[in-house]
């Protein structure tokens, strides 16, 4: 049930969230003036934990999405069903994004 | 015979029969979506590993900046819908109300044109 909720959180989330790819890409469009603040910005502690949030929101509203459809092409209603979706997105969220940010630093990208 | 009073007719109340493409719109982006995200997440990971031109470079190629502007468009179509769903759930007093809606309208064309704007820079500008 709170995982309705939840979705709808992680959307107002990701909504106001958008700004953090358009500030991002609009640095690098505009030049090494916005981008070095932008860079500094997405570096420091705090930034880190917004993208991070930012990553998990993107995985949970997406997997969440994914169940919805499920249910609206009429699968997965029945209440052991359900309850196994809820679950599998809320691990499925906390892995994806684990595994994004482990992933970049390993790679070097981070 | 519709259960209705001569005012609540006048006044529109009642069921708007209307919504279906709201709810197609809504389906259709988020199906998009999933793909598209995929796909972006790659591109910001190979993006953020690479030095400043390369970044630029990435995003104004050809295939790299139309799936951008794809997963853009997706998304701005998809979280107004969202957020104006979100708005007439619980926002009822009239002037909030439309007040709110017409902001969710601004914020998502101004972020959505944001976006383009630099993807399109990046892609035939310098």
């Amino acid at each position: 049930m709170s995982m309705s909720i939840v979705h709808r959180i992680t959307g107002a989330a990701l909504y106001f969230g958008m700004l953090i790819p358009a500030l991002w890409l609009l640095a690098l469009a505009v030049g090494p003036a916005w981008f070095q603040p932008v860079q500094e910005l997405f570096g420091s502690w705090l930034g880190r934990l917004i993208l991070i949030g930012y990553t998990w929101a993107l995985m949970h509203h997406m997997l969440g999405g994914i169940r919805h459809l499920i249910w609206d092409m009429g699968y997965g209603l029945t209440l052991e069903a359900a309850d196994a979706l809820a679950w599998a997105t809320l691990i499925g969220s906390i892995v994806l994004t684990a595994a994004l940010w482990l992933g970049a630093y390993a790679l070097g990208v981070l | 015979m519709a259960m209705r009073t001569p005012l609540r007719r006048v006044r529109g109340l009642g069921s708007a029969h209307e919504g279906t493409d709201h709810f197609w719109m809504q389906r259709l982006t988020s199906v998009a979506a999933v793909p598209l995200t995929i796909v972006v997440v790659g591109v910001v990971l190979a993006a953020a590993g690479a030095d400043f031109a390369a970044a630029r470079a990435l995003i104004g190629s050809p295939v790299v900046a139309i799936v951008l502007l794809l997963t853009v468009a997706v998304y701005v179509l998809h979280m107004h819908i969202g957020m104006q769903e979100i708005i007439i759930d619980y926002v009822h007093a009239p002037a909030a109300k439309i007040a709110s809606l017409m902001l969710n309208t601004a914020f998502a064309a101004v972020v959505g044109l944001a976006c383009v704007f630099a993807i399109l820079k990046l892609a035939f500008g310098s």
